[in-house]
């Protein structure tokens, strides 16, 4: 491997690896560290989700029954359908392919943007109907503590997961450059399954967040 | 052959001014600030952490200069409340918590597994950056006017009550946390993945278990605590009462979230620590470690253990008497690994032959000091004795025990036993004896009448007391300024050395273990010729004595 170790076979291949292998293993192994270390940053605000909501279960049922169940269900399926484009990304990247790993990666980017651009409108809603936390907050509502509470978490859990997003895009930007210039080849396509990595991630999380928050009090009927 | 830092013996390699070193090879401020090299790396966290163990240090100071009378004279109740908060704060998460593993631990974790370098260099030098930015909003709170909610941030005094500048505090620890998560998640990853052929799990050094282990702390422990600081930053800012009882929130929930990561984190302190004794001790003793698998595991019985002992923070604080019996008896657990550590180096020194030099005398300190914060630690784990001692002076001697006659007193040894592959040079070795022994005299001094004053009933964290306690606090004092001598000297005299030490050879311990092979400062890559190990470590038996 060191003699052609300028060659077009090892390109991407960092000094102090010895082989592709040793730093797909190594870089894959701390993606997985990673991930574990944001389930446990998640894992406090999920902790403290469910002690208050067993002291507040009215109000934090009548909270989520507000939520707009139309447009988070939408956003999961968005989420879903982009974790199905960065799954494609990756394949085509092991087989080399590089523009059909930026397409990939760009549909990934747009699926994400419209799963942000939708937050936005939710956001927009909350504002407009004082139920953002703080000094504005409407306590005219019933149960108006435990909503209060309940807001709490839906916007420190779906801003944490939205600051999440907008990071996987920037990175995602970043991936569509280099698939763009051709820089992955069959040996060298780690990073790229790195990111989905992450970018799966963030969908799970998604995928916990869409029943504690928006379907809790779906028995109540919302809009 | 005795263990002292000699002349040294013909060496194989050309003298260090003839041939590249990691030291030598580029000499430019931009060539060390952006960096890749582990070890260069190694040297930045050096600087930047003496820096903030001073500014901790000035801190400590004021606080001991207000307690040598009984009135609140020298300083106010608030500025004195700042005063121990900034000590706290710089000494816990820009000091200890980075310490070793991120000084230490860089220079030798690729060395020890046979690496070039880290599993991810450009990781472990953005960490450093994380750190210094970290560094950089927490000293900001400090020009804004201070914190003084105490280290630990407690709700309601850093959401509520608190007029301070707590968010930029909070902020700088969360950021700190990043980088110690990082540094954390590579070393692991290197220890996993970039070991040498033949260098299984049990040929490692046990200094790797113990930094192993305390990864495993880093990457659990510490997310949790940064969203909870998250957390408390978005109730002072935009008023989320997570914590706030008037809106239905629970300060408690605070509590068990930053214990949840904070007791673990005395162990992201103290693990390092033990792992360098282990070390010198075999090194200076010229044994082979006794019972290496039963000190390996016992480091990670300690960080399994370490988390699920948090509420002994929380037994006068309304937590369920219940809860409080099962975490006192879990408590209680942590003194098994701790005393199989203990006991296991004795049986290495026994019958070994024991060389005094610098790294042994704080080795033999840390072993008296430890043993003593680790048995009054249970004094406090108790639920009965620790209603009455709770926030008095015998909980705050117990945990500097730990923590700074445990985890400095590691340190200063690991940083003398090393300092020789580090640099190349020799540090003077009979200042290096007096300092370590003024060290072990002088913090005794400082903390022993502490845990008498605490068991009379003197609370921690204010500013005056009654006169009866002043002859404690006055020894106290005293003492404290015998150890700030010990911590200077060896400040000065290793950097003199650094410029201006004597030439060392390879391995001027006669010591085992990769590190010893290499040249003394190493070349950039680590290693000349390919690694292959073929034996258990701490070989030292095979020699006739
Ligand atoms: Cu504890």
């Amino acid at each position: 491997m060191s003699a052609q170790s300028h060659t077009a076979e090892s390109r991407g291949l960092a000094h102090h690896f010895e082989d592709f292998n040793q730093q797909l293993d190594a870089s894959t192994f701390g993606m997985w560290l990673f991930l574990i270390t944001e389930i446990l940053f998640f894992g406090g605000l999920f902790a403290g989700y469910a002690l208050y909501r067993s002291h507040m279960p009215e109000g934090f049922q009548t909270a989520s029954s507000h939520l707009n169940i139309f447009l988070g269900g939408f956003n999961t399926v968005v989420l879903i359908a982009s974790s199905l484009t960065m799954a494609m990304a990756v394949r085509s990247c092991q087989l080399g392919d590089n523009p059909k790993t930026r397409n990939f990666l760009i549909a990934t980017l747009f699926l994400g943007l419209v799963f942000l651009g939708v937050k936005v409108i939710e956001y927009g809603e909350k504002i407009e109907h004082h139920l953002v936390p703080g000094p504005n907050f409407d306590t005219s509502i019933p149960f108006a503590q435990g909503q209060q509470m309940f807001y709490n978490f839906y916007f420190a859990m779906t801003g944490m997961h939205a600051l999440h997003m907008i990071i996987g895009s920037g990175l995602l930007i970043y991936f569509i450059v280099r698939a763009h210039q051709g820089r992955y080849h069959s040996n060298y396509f780690g990073p790229v399954e790195i990111m989905g990595l992450y970018w799966h991630f963030v969908d799970i999380v998604w995928i916990f967040l869409f029943p504690l928050l928006y379907l809790l009090g779906l028995h109540l009927g919302g809009h | 052959m005795s263990a002292t830092l000699t002349t040294p013996p013909v060496s194989t390699q050309p003298p260090a001014e003839h041939r590249p070193t990691y030291l030598n090879i580029t000499k430019t401020i931009g060539s060390w600030l952006l960096t890749l090299d582990h070890k260069r790396i190694c040297l930045l966290y050096l600087l930047s952490i003496a820096l903030f163990f001073s500014i901790g240090g000035f801190a400590a100071m004021l606080v001991r200069l207000e307690l040598l009378t009984p009135a609140g004279d020298f300083l106010t109740a608030d500025g004195y409340n700042k005063a121990f908060t900034l000590h706290g704060i710089m000494m816990v998460f820009f000091f200890l918590i980075p310490s070793i593993p991120a000084t230490m631990g860089n220079f030798l974790v690729p060395i020890m597994v046979g690496a070039k370098d880290v599993a991810f260099p450009r990781l472990n030098l953005m960490s450093w950056y994380v750190f210094m930015f970290g560094s950089v909003l927490a000293i900001t709170s400090v020009l804004l006017g201070g914190v003084d909610t105490g280290w630990t941030f407690y709700t309601p005094y850093s959401s509520t009550y608190s007029n301070s500048a707590v968010t930029f505090a909070a902020l700088g620890a969360f950021v700190a946390g990043f980088s110690s998560i990082l540094t954390g998640l590579n070393f692991m990853v290197t220890i996993h993945k970039m070991r040498a052929p033949g260098l299984t799990w049990f040929r490692l050094p046990l200094f790797m278990w113990a930094i192993y282990s305390t990864s495993v702390i880093q990457i659990l422990g510490t997310p949790v605590v940064a969203i909870t600081l998250v957390m408390v930053a978005l109730e002072r800012t935009l008023q989320f009462g997570f914590f706030d009882p008037k809106l239905g929130g629970d300060p408690i929930l605070f509590q068990h979230l930053f214990w949840f990561y904070s007791h673990p984190a005395v162990y992201i302190m103290i693990l390092p620590a033990l792992g360098v004794i282990s070390e010198v001790i075999s090194a200076m003793s010229r044994r082979k470690v006794y019972g290496y698998t039963f000190v390996a595991m016992s480091s990670v019985a300690i960080a399994i253990i370490s988390f699920i002992v948090w509420g002994h923070h929380m037994f006068t604080s309304g937590q369920s008497v219940y809860a409080g019996m099962v975490f006192s008896f879990l408590t209680f657990l942590v003194a098994i690994p701790s005393a199989i550590k203990v006991f296991n180096w004795l049986g290495t020194m026994y019958q070994g032959s024991i060389s005094f030099a610098t790294p042994m005398i704080y080795a033999l300190g840390f072993l008296g000091l430890f043993a003593v914060g680790g048995l009054t630690g249970l004094f406090l784990a108790a639920m009965g004795t620790d209603l009455h001692m709770h926030d008095t002076y015998f909980v705050v001697a117990h945990f500097h025990y730990i923590m700074v006659g445990g985890a400095v007193m590691g340190f200063y040894a690991g940083l003398h036993y090393w300092w020789p592959k580090i640099t190349g040079r020799a540090y003077p070795e009979f200042l290096g004896q007096v300092a370590g022994t003024l060290m072990f005299f002088g913090f005794n001094f400082t903390f022993f009448p502490q845990f008498l004053v605490g068991y009379l009933g003197m609370p921690r964290r204010y500013h005056a007391y009654p006169a009866e306690m002043q002859v404690f606090n006055i020894l106290s004092s005293v003492g404290a300024s015998i150890l700030a001598i010990a911590y200077i000297l060896p400040a000065i005299y290793l950097a003199w050395s650094f410029f201006y030490g004597k030439r060392v050879g390879d391995n001027p311990w006669e010591a085992k273990g990769l590190e010893w092979e290499i040249p003394s400062p190493p070349p950039t890559e680590n290693f000349l010729k390919p690694v292959v190990v073929t034996e258990e470590p701490y070989t030292y038996t095979k020699e006739a004595h």
